[in-house]
């Protein structure tokens, strides 16, 4: 496969997949925005910029502003639309690599994003627009798993969405834990709760924990769910998994000396698979998932430096 | 739906009236202008043989179209140009920033050619290209042509696609055109005359496989009635003709690395290379992909360089290799041409084609065919006064308005005046143009292309238009049954450029006896091994 190619695919997942996260996440929060008093929302507001490492996270906080922002503007290159454009202009540099049906679900969801106007998807239609949104890139995956060989491509489509969403959950998280206290193992009511529920929400989480954890919301548990857990998409435990098993086909399928993304990668994954909540916790969650991140950018440098950009002179020396 | 049914029924009636004669015509079909002497109501009508007399091979669709209430034609249309645009059949339009994409207007009624006609352009075409390929070995060697004065020599050396560097370079199988896409148009008395041959990179076989899979879906049951030749091998054909072309010491001679070069996604036939490299299951690759060491080219892979033996390249010669050609290119590969050379790997088509479809050159392709193989051409050409020449200039000069200028080395449809529609400023224009660079341009008749019925606003109303089949000449050589229909979409208009307002049809080649056999004859492929 082309580089160039590998590359594209790569980046075409991550993008979308940060549409698909930014989509979910103001969904969520307009949403408890109503449950809200007008000061606690401003300070929501600004942590959920925070969460997203997006612009604007200082000054005094206009709702309607900040939702163009992180959803239509084209000048800042993470919100929804730039995402969902940049994907698709990644993908149609690589039309011929993807199917076809593949194409026109991208192409369809854009050209709807690009039709939607500001107004439409303030308030009363927002919801549809967001679910919109999840419900596309959602149904691109699925079309791409059931369309697309499982091949070399694939795995870098797998690579760019758990990358992506390894990076966009820690930092969620990272951001979350910054400003709650520290998790007990004990149930919590009112704005606690809800500031709770709205992490497991924002993570699709709130119902998988549910099932793992009864209704009763104890932050460790939360956060042990949603750092640890090995069987649900949106724990970092699960991306990291992905991340590796992608790193290792792809490996067998260059037959290439992937040392150092698979070996960053590895070292990632038993961190995550030998940790323990607690352990986690007492030396700071916020300063762990920094930790995650840092990892995560490691593995994407790696993956770049092996696959898409390595100096041809050692290529013909070899 | 009676009353719709007569509605539909009538806008067919008129489209065939038009086509009777000046007396008989109402006076909305006339040409706007009385300064005009060009007759539209000369062309040929591909439907009508007489006023509401359909054509045989045009009865069934004439009826259909009949049975079918406005409405319901609408609604095929739009759902087709939908289709069109979720898929992103599209071309880019040059010079537009926002909505660069464009949707290459289909219309919904198919054009028909019986398959009499068609043998007889298959043939002709055949001929026509095999005659180019071996003219083009000829020039780039001891030029025999030129030697005997068949054709003059500072015709062929002045043309701004000769390339000195070919001189002396063997290509494989003798092979310079190996695609080939030539126009066809179909003059008053019903015959095919060959307006142009594209011998660089000619474009636009993907919309002949995507109206045709569109058309499918839009009148199944017409479609299998009528028996129609399948289109859909032609990149099954397409890469058989690449594949046996690879260099002779190519070390996979059985399986030779193939890949599509394209100038990238902001060229206007980007569509068109994304489709024919997927279906063709061969990368699709940019200048960037691509490095040269030791004459020999490589791809950039994740697996690391690979080795590539034959690139079937849309980019054209002076874009191919900054040190060899134009070098501001960064569409080309450095060191490409040099590769080239040596024999280490396959361009198709080859270098320097250009100059057999120089609209100078053009006209001598009757003698050329005379020259090389000693037969009469089967396709005649249309009948070309080279400004070079002096009386043929002075005729030209005098009759402007009658006659459509080209200038040689230009495609699709722009440096062109069209005599009858032109205005005076414009017409002293070329007569100052043509002063100045006399070799630069060539001057033919108004031609009245044919016209079919086309929708046109839930109506039915005749466009004129043209044809475009497609010639692989490879170990065989390969005619696709059909081709682009290309339809001049404005009134009255008769360029059919889709950069001028031009859109396309699906084109059917009717089996002999209308569809015994409805098995496809679909061309094997020697030694393919993998996709």
């Amino acid at each position: 496969m082309l580089s160039r190619v590998a590359d594209s695919l790569y980046w075409m997942s991550r993008y979308l997949e940060r549409a698909e996260h930014t989509a979910r996440l103001v969904d969520v929060e307009l949403q408890l925005w109503l449950d809200q008093s007008p000061d606690t929302g401003a300070g929501r507001w600004r942590f959920l910029l925070e969460g997203l490492h997006a612009p604007g996270a200082q000054g005094p906080v206009d709702a309607a502003r900040l939702m163009n922002t992180l959803v239509f503007s084209r000048s800042n290159a993470s919100s929804i639309v730039s995402c969902i454009a940049t994907a698709r202009e990644n993908l149609r540099h690589v039309r011929e690599q993807c199917s076809s049906e593949m194409w026109e679900q991208l192409n369809r969801l854009y050209l709807e994003v690009m039709e939607t106007k500001p107004e439409e998807a303030w308030m009363l239609k927002s919801h549809g627009f967001f679910r919109a949104v999840q419900e596309g890139a959602h149904l691109f995956q699925g079309i791409t798993d059931a369309t697309m060989s499982h091949g070399e491509g694939w795995q870098y489509i797998q690579l760019g969405r758990y990358v992506e969403r390894t990076d966009t959950l820690a930092s969620l998280m990272g951001a979350h834990f910054r400003r709650t206290a520290p998790p007990v193992d004990q149930a919590v009511e009112s704005a606690e709760y809800l500031e709770w529920v709205a992490l497991l929400r924002s993570c699709m989480a709130f119902e998988a924990y549910c099932k793992a954890q009864t209704a009763e919301i104890r932050p460790l548990r939360v956060a042990e769910f949603l750092i640890l857990n090995p069987e649900f998409p949106h724990s970092v435990r699960f991306s990291v998994d992905r991340i590796n098993a992608a790193l290792h086909v792809i490996g067998d399928l260059t037959e290439r000396r992937a040392k150092s993304p698979t070996r960053i990668a590895g070292r990632l994954r038993a961190q995550l698979s030998f940790s323990q909540i607690e352990e986690i916790v007492a030396e700071g969650a916020h300063a762990y998932l920094e930790n995650v991140r840092s990892e995560c950018g490691a593995i994407h440098s790696a993956i770049h430096e092996i696959y898409f950009d390595y100096p041809i002179e050692t290529e013909l020396a070899s | 739906m009676g009353q719709q049914a007569a509605c539909a029924g009538r806008a067919i009636c008129m489209a065939a009236e038009s086509s009777m004669t000046a007396t008989a015509l109402p006076q909305r079909f006339r040409v706007p202008s009385t300064r005009v002497s060009y007759e539209f109501e000369a062309a040929y009508d591909e439907m009508f043989k007489a006023p509401g007399v359909p054509r045989e091979h045009y009865e069934a669709l004439h009826k259909t179209l009949l049975g079918l209430p406005p409405e319901e034609l609408r609604k095929r249309q739009q759902a087709a140009d939908l289709t069109f645009l979720h898929e992103g059949i599209t071309f880019t339009v040059y010079g537009s920033k926002e909505g660069m994409e464009k949707i290459f207007p289909n219309d919904l009624v198919p054009r028909i050619i019986p398959s009499g006609e068609w043998t007889k352009i298959e043939k002709g075409l055949t001929q026509r290209l095999t005659a180019l390929n071996l003219f083009l070995r000829d020039i780039y060697h001891e030029g025999r042509i030129l030697s005997e004065g068949i054709v003059p020599r500072e015709l062929v050396y002045s043309c701004r696609h000769f390339r000195r560097e070919m001189r002396g370079l063997n290509v494989p199988r003798d092979i310079y055109v190996s695609i080939c896409g030539t126009d066809l148009v179909r003059l008053p008395d019903g015959s095919f005359a060959v307006l142009e041959d594209n011998l660089r990179v000619p474009s636009g076989v993907s919309y002949m496989l995507a109206n045709r899979k569109v058309l499918k879906r839009v009148f199944p049951t017409m479609f299998r009635d009528y028996g129609v030749w399948p289109v859909d091998h032609y990149p099954q054909a397409l890469l058989a003709t690449l594949r046996s072309l690879a260099p002779e010491n190519c070390n996979y001679r059985q399986d030779p690395t193939t890949i599509l070069l394209t100038p990238g996604v902001s060229n206007s036939a980007y569509f068109e290379h994304t489709f024919l490299a997927q279906q063709m299951g061969i990368e699709l690759v940019e200048g960037r992909d691509l490095l040269v060491h030791d004459n020999i080219v490589y791809m950039r892979t994740t697996a690391g360089l690979r080795r590539v033996d034959v690139i079937y390249r849309r980019v054209d010669d002076d874009f191919l290799d900054p040190l060899c050609f134009r070098p501001d290119t960064i569409l080309g590969v450095p060191g490409l041409f040099n590769a080239y050379r040596a024999g280490n790997v396959t361009l198709a088509n080859a270098i320097g084609t250009g100059v057999a479809d120089d609209k100078a050159v053009y006209a001598y392709v009757p003698e050329i065919v005379k020259f090389y193989l000693s037969e009469e051409a089967i396709l005649p050409n249309v009948p070309t006064y080279l400004m070079s020449n002096d009386s043929q200039r002075s005729y030209t000069l005098e009759n402007l308005e009658k006659l459509v200028v080209k200038a040689v080395g230009e495609s699709g449809g722009y440096g062109m005046l069209i005599g009858p529609q032109s205005t005076a400023q414009q017409r002293e224009e070329f007569r100052a143009r043509i002063l100045a660079e006399p070799r630069n341009y060539i001057a033919q008749p108004t031609l009245a292309l044919s016209r079919a019925p086309c929708v046109i606003d839930g109506g039915v109303e005749s466009r004129h238009i043209d044809l475009r089949p497609y010639i692989l000449m490879g170990e065989k050589v390969t005619l696709v049954p059909g081709g682009l229909t290309r339809v001049a979409l404005r009134k009255g208009s008769l360029v059919v450029n889709s950069s001028q307002g031009g859109g396309s049809k699906d084109t059917w080649v009717l089996r002999e006896g209308n569809g015994e056999d409805r098995v496809a004859k679909i061309p094997a492929i020697g030694g393919r091994r993998e996709g």
